[in-house]
């Protein structure tokens, strides 16, 4: 079983150095208990492109999807075996990035 | 038997054999949404089969089995529906359990089924939804009618929490043992909501006292309280609403006004839970385990229901016991308590100057602008007092303390 943990933030500074500590540090525990799949921080809000292709012709928007003050700065994909097991995970994951996290399931693929 | 008969006996094994049906289905298919259907079915069917074929010697086996098949059914349908096979483990055990199973086994369940439904990731009102369906065996209509929601809203609540249970995989299970204090605190809440919904109902168009709440909220206290018998806390739920219960019926006066505890009609208390309250308060006080808050609160209810006047009260122990619990609870809410009992014992001018601090944290509370407005008329500040009044009245939403409040602060000179 598969989830999304968003990092919520409301700010383009980036993490800094020991925050940057915490998460490597964090990430090589996930990797060791098998709870890794993919992880990256991502650019700022201002750094978006909204790409519509459901018309006639593509059309291209700068900026983000949703204005807003908080906005997605990363993201990790784990893997754990129930809810109980990622929201562990996603509290001590808030604690290293020092950031909020939200926590979705993936569709349970057949 | 009589139709009389078999209808008390359905009413009976709904009381008793609901939560255990639909958590030995959720165990099984691990999907509440299964359980809660096939055991609303089984009871239906019952409904149908008892008045004719008589109540089954073990109708807890019987519903478990009814409710197994219908699972099964519906499970082959859409199975059917979607093309897939159906898999291995539901084609044993056609029939399911018939043999009484193991008593903890079933305790299990029934736990695991309370944790799933109060399960911190749900917010709170779901909570409080899912465990009086799920555990309570309410239906949506009735948990609607008593939170004074839309039953649409109500059923999509708990549609909605079922989905996100199945979907985000809440596991079905009693929590880990470091986890274990939190998420039974996380349960003894969601009873505490439904017992002070029903024992201080907030909406203008309701009754003010709501005896099926409170009733309810006891009743699944018990059950809890059966499944954990070693653990303090449920014990200290369990008494303060037995104690506090027992004053339901002197509660309310004839004209629909709050009665405040020094008025009640003592000799009306109902001994007979007041009697089991206190068994419970002395049990956990032998325990010699530091209390929590629900024990030092049941304490509370004990000193009060001891003394056979009000003016009997031994307010040196039950500042004492606020004493007590201000050190485990900071909440202002303890606090604003403390002081009113501070009152009978060091005067009002003290206790004034105590819940005078508080005002910044309790300005919207209405007890605060009660306690305060009662303070003010004692000690001959009428004014202030009327404007306390004004204040309470203003915020409280239950009609028998506005009537209460409203008569006090007109009777002011």
């Amino acid at each position: 079983m598969q989830y999304l943990f968003s990092v919520i933030h409301d700010s383009t500074e980036l993490a800094n150095p020991s925050e940057m500590a915490a998460i490597d540090a964090f990430n090589d525990r996930l990797i060791a208990d098998g709870h890794w799949v993919f992880a990256g921080g991502l650019g700022g809000p201002d750094t978006a492109t909204v790409v519509d292709n459901r018309g006639a012709d593509a059309v291209f928007t700068d900026g983000p999807f949703l204005e807003s003050k908080e906005y997605l700065a990363g993201f990790w994909v784990i893997e754990a075996p129930d809810l109980d097991v990622a929201l562990k995970l996603a509290t001590e994951g808030s604690k290293h990035c020092n950031r909020k996290v939200e926590v979705r399931p993936f569709f349970p693929g057949d | 038997m009589s139709a009389t008969a078999v209808g008390a006996a359905i009413t009976q094994a709904h009381r008793d054999e609901w939560a255990r049906v639909v958590a030995a289905l959720a165990r099984r298919f691990g999907d509440l949404d299964i359980a809660e259907e096939s055991a609303a079915e089984a009871f239906k069917t019952a409904v149908v089969r008892w008045p004719a074929d008589g109540v089954p010697p073990n109708p807890g086996a019987w519903l478990t089995t009814t409710a197994n098949r219908k699972a099964i059914d519906r499970i082959r349908r859409e199975t059917k529906r979607a093309g897939k096979q159906l898999g291995a483990q539901m084609l044993y055990e056609d029939d399911g359990p018939t043999e009484p199973r193991d008593a903890d086994a079933i305790n299990d369940e029934r736990l695991r089924l309370i944790f799933i439904c109060c399960h911190p990731a749900l917010s709170i009102e779901t909570r409080i939804a899912l465990t009086l369906r799920m555990v309570g065996g309410l239906t949506a209509p009735e948990i609607a009618r008593a939170f004074l929601v839309q039953e649409t809203a109500m059923g999509q609540r708990i549609t909605r929490a079922k989905a996100k249970i199945k979907t985000a995989r809440i596991p079905f299970r009693v929590p880990a043992a470091e986890d274990l204090k939190g998420r039974v605190s996380g349960v003894l809440a969601v009873l505490y909501l439904v017992f002070n919904e029903g024992y201080l109902a907030t909406g203008p168009n309701t009754d003010p006292v709501r005896h099926d709440l409170t009733a309810e909220a006891i009743r699944l206290t018990r059950l809890v309280r059966a499944l954990m018998p070693d653990d303090g806390e449920v014990a200290g739920l369990l008494a303060l609403m037995l104690l506090i219960e027992s004053r339901r019926t002197t509660r309310v006066s004839a004209s629909g006004e709050l009665v405040p505890l020094d008025e009640q009609e003592r000799a009306a208390w109902d001994m007979a839970l007041i009697a089991e309250g206190h068994q419970l308060v002395r049990e956990r006080l032998a325990s010699g385990v530091a209390p929590g808050r629900y024990q030092i609160l049941a304490a509370i209810n004990a000193v009060h229901t001891s003394a056979r006047r009000g003016s009997g009260t031994d307010w040196s122990q039950v500042v004492a016991l606020y004493n007590q619990l201000a050190r485990i609870d900071l909440s202002p809410i303890v606090a604003l308590n403390r002081a009113i009992a501070i009152a009978e014992l060091d005067g009002p001018a003290v206790a004034l100057a105590a819940i005078d601090r508080l005002e910044d944290t309790l300005a919207g509370y209405h007890p605060f602008h009660a306690a305060r407005a009662d303070l003010l008329r004692r000690l001959g500040r009428a004014r202030e007092s009327r404007a306390a009044y004004d204040k309470a009245i203003e915020l409280a939403g239950n009609t028998a303390e506005t009537a209460y409040l409203t008569r006090r602060r007109d009777e002011l000179a």
